[in-house]
Order: C-alpha cells, then sequence, then structure tokens
C-alpha cells in the first residue's frame, strides 16, 4: 500500500492533536505546526501529483451486504484538488499567521484550520460514499468552528449556526441520495458504482431522484439557491477562513462531489437539466446581488455564489471537465482576492466599507497589483486564467441557447461588479483618515499574494492547463463563445467603470438587490409562521389534551368517585357489618344461582 | 340417627344468631362474644364435615386439626381485642357502638 496519500491526509490531524492537547499556550509554536503539518501534505501531494492512479483500503464495516472501506481513490480528480487543498491551502496558512497575529485565540484558529485540511482531504481522497459523507461533515463542523471563531462578538455565532443548519438540510438529503443508490446497487464504492451504475438495469426515475437527492448535498455545501443564504453570512469568520473554507476549497467541494460521481448523472437528462438551471439561477441572482453590496467581503461571497453557480451548470451541461476547470483557477484567484480583501481590512483596521476605503494604490501597492490581477481573472479578462476556464464552460453551453445568454449575462454582470468594487476601493482619493493612513501589510501577508496572483494570471494558458487537467475541447462555434465572452465583459468593465470613478456615494439604488431579493427575510418569515403554527397546535394539545384531558381529567374522576364514596363512610360499626354480611349473601347466591 | 344436615343446621343456626347478635346488639362486648359464637359455629361445621368424612373407617382428621388452630387463634384474637375494648373504655368512658362513630367522612 502507498503511504503517501495517509500521510497527506493525517498530518494535519496529527496537527490538531498536538495544538489542543500539547501546545495550546504556546500560540506561535501553535501556527508553525499547523503550517508545517500543510506543508508535508502539500510536499506529498506533489509525489502524488507525479505518481500513478491507484486505490486502496481497509475494510471498516462489514456486514454482509454491506461494507465500507476506509481507503483513497486516486485520479486526475484527486491529484488536481489534492494540490488545490494543499498548495492554497499553505498559503493560506501562512498567511494566516501575519493576518491572526494579534488575535489571543490563535491556537484555537490553527487547530480548526488543521482539522478543517483534514477533513477536506478526507472527502478528496474517500474512494466511497459513507467516508466521503463523513468527512462531508467534520468538513462541516470545522467550518462552524472558523466562522464562530470570534464567539464573543453577536453576529459570529448566529452565522455559524446559520451555516451549520443551511448545510445539514443538504446532508440530509445527500444521506438519503446515499441510501438510494446503497439499495439501489447494494454498493458504496466509487470504483464499482462507476462501472456497474448504469448497467444494474434499474427504474430511470429512480436514478433521477438518487442523483437529485446526491445533489441536494451539493446544494447545501456549495451554497446554491434555495441553500445559498449561509455563504455570505460566513464572511463573519477571519478572512483566510473565508478565503480557504468559504472561496477555494470547502464550498467547491459540492462541485467536486458532483464531477466525482457524474455517472449517475450522465444518463438522467431531468437531472442533468435541474443541476444546470439550479446552478445557472444561483449565479444570476448571486451576480444582480453583488451589485449593491458594500461589503467588499461580502461582495466577493456574492461573487463566489455566482462562480460556484457556473460550475454548477458546467457539471449540469454534462461538462464537468469545465467545472472543474473553473474551479481550479478560481480557487487560486479567489483565495488571491480574498486574502487581497484581508490585507486592506487588516491595514484599515477591520474597515469593510468599501465606500471608506480609496485611494490605495500607492499605500499598498502589492496589494493593490495582485488584487488587480485577481480581478482581471475573475472578471474573465484574457489572458488572465478566469478568462480560459470561463471560456470553456461558455463553449459547452454553445448547444444551449437560453443556459448561453444566461452565462453571457452573468459574465456582463461579474465585469460590472467587480470593475465597482476595484475602482471604489482602490482607486481615486482615500474618503478616509483610515484610508489615509493605510499602509503595506508584512511580508508574510504579500507573500501569498504574490504566490498567488502568479497562477491567477498564467494558469489558463491551455499549455499550462493541460499539466494539471484535461482541458476540455471546444465544440462547434468556438469564436462565437469567445466573441460574446469578450464584448460581455467589456461591456461589464466599462459601465462598473465609468459609472463609478470619482463618485463617493452609490448613485444607483435598487433595493431588490440590496435586499438580496427578499430571500433571507422570506425565510425568516417562513420559519416564524411555521414556528408559530407549531406553537399554537402544541399549546393547544398541551392545555387541552395533556392539562385537561390527562392531568386534570384523571385528577377530577378520582376526585369525584371519592367525593360519591364518601358518603358511604356513614362511621356506624354495625352498618358495616350488615353492609358486609349482605354482601357475602350476594356473593353466596351468586355462587349458587348465578352461574348458570 | 344424627346426620351431617343436623350438624349444619345447628352451626347456621348458631351463625345467624351470632350475626345478629354482632348487628343488633349495642354493647360492644356483647357484639364481641357474638362474634365468638360465629367462630365456634363454623368450628361445630368443620367438626361434622371432617367426622362424615371417612376415610379407612377412620374420620378425616384435617378439619379437625384446622378447629384447634381457630381455637388458638380465637384465644389470641380475644385478648387483642379485649385489650382494645379497654384502650376504648379508658379513652371514651363508653362501650356503645353508637358514640363511637368517627370514623367517618
Amino acid at each position: 500500500m502507498n503511504a503517501a496519500p495517509w500521510i497527506i491526509l493525517f498530518s494535519p490531524l496529527i496537527a490538531v492533536f498536538v495544538i489542543v492537547l500539547i501546545t495550546e499556550r504556546a500560540k506561535k509554536l501553535s501556527s508553525y505546526i499547523s503550517v508545517a503539518a500543510i506543508a508535508i501534505s502539500f510536499v506529498f501531494t506533489l509525489g502524488v501529483f507525479a505518481g500513478p492512479d491507484g486505490s486502496a483500503g481497509i475494510t471498516w464495516i462489514d456486514l454482509g451486504s454491506f461494507k465500507v472501506t476506509i481507503g483513497y481513490l486516486i485520479n486526475d480528480l484527486t491529484r488536481l484538488m489534492l494540490l488545490v487543498v494543499t498548495g492554497v491551502g499553505l498559503l493560506i496558512h501562512i498567511y494566516s499567521i501575519g493576518y491572526m497575529s494579534h488575535d489571543k485565540g490563535r491556537s484555537r484558529y490553527f487547530a480548526g484550520l488543521s482539522l478543517f485540511t483534514f477533513s477536506m482531504l478526507g472527502i478528496v481522497l474517500s474512494n466511497n460514499f459513507i467516508m466521503m459523507f463523513i468527512f462531508w461533515e467534520l468538513v462541516g463542523v470545522s467550518s462552524y468552528l472558523l466562522i464562530g471563531h470570534w464567539f464573543y462578538r453577536p453576529a459570529p455565532p448566529d452565522a455559524a449556526n446559520k451555516a451549520f443548519l443551511a448545510t445539514r438540510i443538504g446532508d440530509f438529503g445527500f444521506m438519503l441520495g446515499i441510501l438510494l443508490v446503497w439499495l439501489g446497487s447494494g454498493t458504496v464504492s466509487f470504483d464499482e458504482l462507476s462501472r456497474h451504475w448504469q448497467t444494474i438495469g434499474l427504474n430511470q426515475v429512480y436514478m433521477t431522484v438518487a442523483a437529485l437527492l446526491i445533489f441536494c448535498g451539493a446544494i447545501g455545501k456549495s451554497a446554491q439557491f434555495p441553500l445559498h443564504v449561509w455563504l455570505p453570512d460566513a464572511m463573519e469568520g477571519p478572512t483566510p477562513v473565508s478565503a480557504l473554507i468559504h472561496a477555494a476549497t470547502m464550498v467547491a467541494a459540492g462541485v467536486f462531489m458532483l464531477a466525482r460521481t457524474f455517472f449517475l448523472f450522465q444518463n438522467s437528462l431531468t437531472a442533468l437539466t435541474v443541476v444546470l438551471w439550479i446552478g445557472l439561477l444561483t449565479s444570476l441572482l448571486a451576480a444582480l446581488m453583488a451589485t449593491q453590496q458594500d461589503d467588499i467581503k461580502r461582495i466577493l461571497a456574492y461573487s463566489t455564489l455566482s462562480q460556484l453557480g457556473l460550475m454548477i451548470s458546467a457539471v449540469g451541461l454534462g461538462v464537468p471537465q469545465a467545472g472543474m476547470f473553473h474551479l481550479f483557477t478560481h480557487a487560486c484567484f479567489k483565495a488571491l482576492l480574498f486574502l487581497g480583501a484581508g490585507s486592506v481590512i487588516h491595514s484599515l483596521h477591520d474597515e469593510q466599507n468599501i465606500w471608506q476605503m480609496g485611494g490605495l494604490r500607492s499605500k499598498m501597492p502589492i496589494t493593490f497589483w495582485t488584487f488587480l490581477a485577481g480581478t482581471l481573472a475573475l472578471i474573465a479578462c484574457p489572458p488572465f486564467a478566469g478568462f480560459w476556464s470561463k471560456d470553456a464552460i461558455l463553449a459547452s453551453a454553445s448547444n444551449n441557447i437560453p443556459a448561453f445568454i444566461v452565462i453571457a449575462l452573468i459574465t456582463f454582470l461579474t465585469a460590472y461588479y467587480m470593475s465597482r468594487l476595484f475602482v471604489v476601493a482602490f482607486l481615486g482619493e482615500p474618503r478616509t483618515d483610515k484610508a489615509k493612513h493605510a499602509h503595506e501589510s508584512p511580508p508574510v501577508m504579500t507573500g501569498p499574494l504574490i504566490l498567488l496572483a502568479i497562477p491567477s494570471c498564467i494558469l489558463g494558458f491551455p499549455a499550462i492547463a493541460s499539466i494539471f487537467i484535461k482541458v476540455p475541447e471546444h465544440e462547434g462555434s468556438a469564436a462565437g463563445a469567445v466573441t460574446v465572452s469578450l464584448l460581455a465583459f467589456a461591456a461589464g468593465l466599462l459601465a462598473g467603470f465609468f459609472l463609478y470613478r470619482g463618485k463617493n456615494k452609490d448613485e444607483i439604488d435598487i433595493p431588490l438587490f440590496e435586499h438580496k431579493f427578499y430571500i433571507d427575510e422570506f425565510y425568516a418569515g417562513l420559519i416564524k409562521w411555521t414556528q408559530d403554527l407549531l406553537a399554537k397546535i402544541s399549546g393547544f394539545i398541551d392545555r387541552w389534551v395533556i392539562d385537561g384531558g390527562i392531568v386534570r381529567g384523571l385528577g377530577g374522576v378520582t376526585w369525584g368517585l371519592g367525593f360519591v364514596l364518601r358518603f358511604l363512610q356513614i362511621g356506624n360499626l354495625q352498618a358495616y357489618a350488615f353492609l358486609f354480611g349482605a354482601g357475602v349473601v350476594l356473593l353466596i347466591y351468586f355462587i349458587l344461582f348465578g352461574a348458570k | 340417627m344424627v346426620t351431617l344436615n343436623d350438624y349444619l343446621i345447628a352451626s347456621g343456626l348458631l351463625f345467624t344468631i351470632g350475626f345478629a347478635g354482632v348487628l343488633l346488639r349495642r354493647n360492644i362486648i356483647i357484639i364481641f362474644m357474638a362474634l365468638e359464637l360465629m367462630l365456634n359455629a363454623a368450628n361445630l361445621s368443620l367438626i361434622g364435615f371432617s367426622r362424615y368424612n371417612v376415610h379407612n373407617n377412620l374420620p378425616d382428621y384435617n378439619g379437625q386439626v384446622l378447629v384447634f388452630f381457630i381455637i388458638t387463634v380465637a384465644a389470641a384474637e380475644v385478648t387483642v381485642g379485649l385489650a382494645i375494648i379497654v384502650a376504648l373504655f379508658r379513652a371514651r368512658q363508653t362501650t356503645h357502638v353508637e358514640d363511637i362513630n368517627t370514623l367517618k367522612f
């Protein structure tokens, strides 16, 4: 058995135990242990990346027809994802040393980060549904811990709860989906399923339902409509966490899972269509919401939602490679954007409103230029990385005209809101004292920015990308797709640039977008309504059935019976004796004559 | 010829007299005596059954042994009962059941 995958997986877990049990007080040491652990994982990942495909495992549960192994499955998909998780993760770990340098809970933070890395690597390596599900939940737990890192503030614990509960809803569907897959096929191993699932001869409807339930897991974890509400709130966590978990890796786990289990969707047109339109709807709604946000991290969060929607829709179009390609480039440039935003927030003393920034170009040159690279990659400016991967998705939609139009619209909106963000936050004059006194972040933070900016610039070129992933072939009108994508990009860029250049406040006010289509309010109302109704019903049952009927009814009956019977207690000894005697006579009568 | 029925009739009469005494007399000591009469009525019927239930030319002694037990227990019961009556008399200065009627609602 190859030891490398196990070392990759368990090195962060060991770091968690060491930090929690031994070095909790030594904060600096804890952070170095965590970084060292992921560095080890990264080095071995490079080895695995160069190595062959493989799969191995030990049997964990064997109940006859139900067999679960703990094992790894290495193929192109695993290698790519391992590289993203450990590579981007390593840079974010290093960045965290600088970003969290004043935080009292640093050891806890790094333990959480390592726990997350362990869980995420578990998802990537797992070779069956059950193991994936376990790590899937572990990722949720570590995400919960990290969002709620600043638990003494009011907002983060709520956001952590919201994230955990919203993803749980999706995970419930995921679990049912796994059960259906197992019931249908008798196995949970990806390897066997991918070979046999289509040939078992299951009912088409059954297969579609199973696929859609599995997709529910991705809806929750990758924050797709209608469970997308948790992701923007998750920005309450520390910024490196937002970069690692809520932009680069965990939220991409849904896309990865869909690519891994694509064999479930392959032959079901209904399932693919649902996946496609959920993805596009999420993407479009999120892009519209992003145009009216003022918090730099929230804009990036909505942009993440929008890009995740695009990846999901690529799976729905039947080209998961395009989705994985976009996931790969997105992980780099979105992590870069979040870390850049973190650098700005850090130097502006926790200021997150873009209208309080401005004129950062000369104050923070490294952050400025790297953020620019990330922005250009995100808005699909050629030849940056995002251009190629978004183009791959657009090209695979060229046979589906409605989807093609929506993706082009999203491209336009992305360019628009990102240039708005960039123009307002970085260009022009400083609007506040905080922005006037901004200063560049320390090298431990700018280093990862530079290291992430490089792949954001060059990763898309087919020659480089093909090292990591099989770049999907364009079919048909590739030139048309490129033209449309460029037009949409240019229009969005110009609109965003000229509408917001030199402005000090947002003159465009669309409350519907600003309030996120009132979906949060709708959910709050819905939950309030259902809870009120439930409370009323339970209250009625408690008051009238439990209290009135059973408790007071039983008491009342006993009391009434006693009330009636106490009149028989006359206190006369001889009367009692007479009644007794009469009773005996009656008994004798019944025994002798009543039995017939 | 004295038959089992004669014994049983005598026992029944005795029992009825005892029961009537318990119901009708007012003095608690008389009631107590009537109770003893009822016990003895039961004893008499037991003896009668025993005498007429013959196996191998021998009467069934189980009934007679049971009668001895009843006499013994009755003696013990009389001591307890009389002790209670004495205690009652000390507390209430009466042996009439109409005056002892507070055990009620």
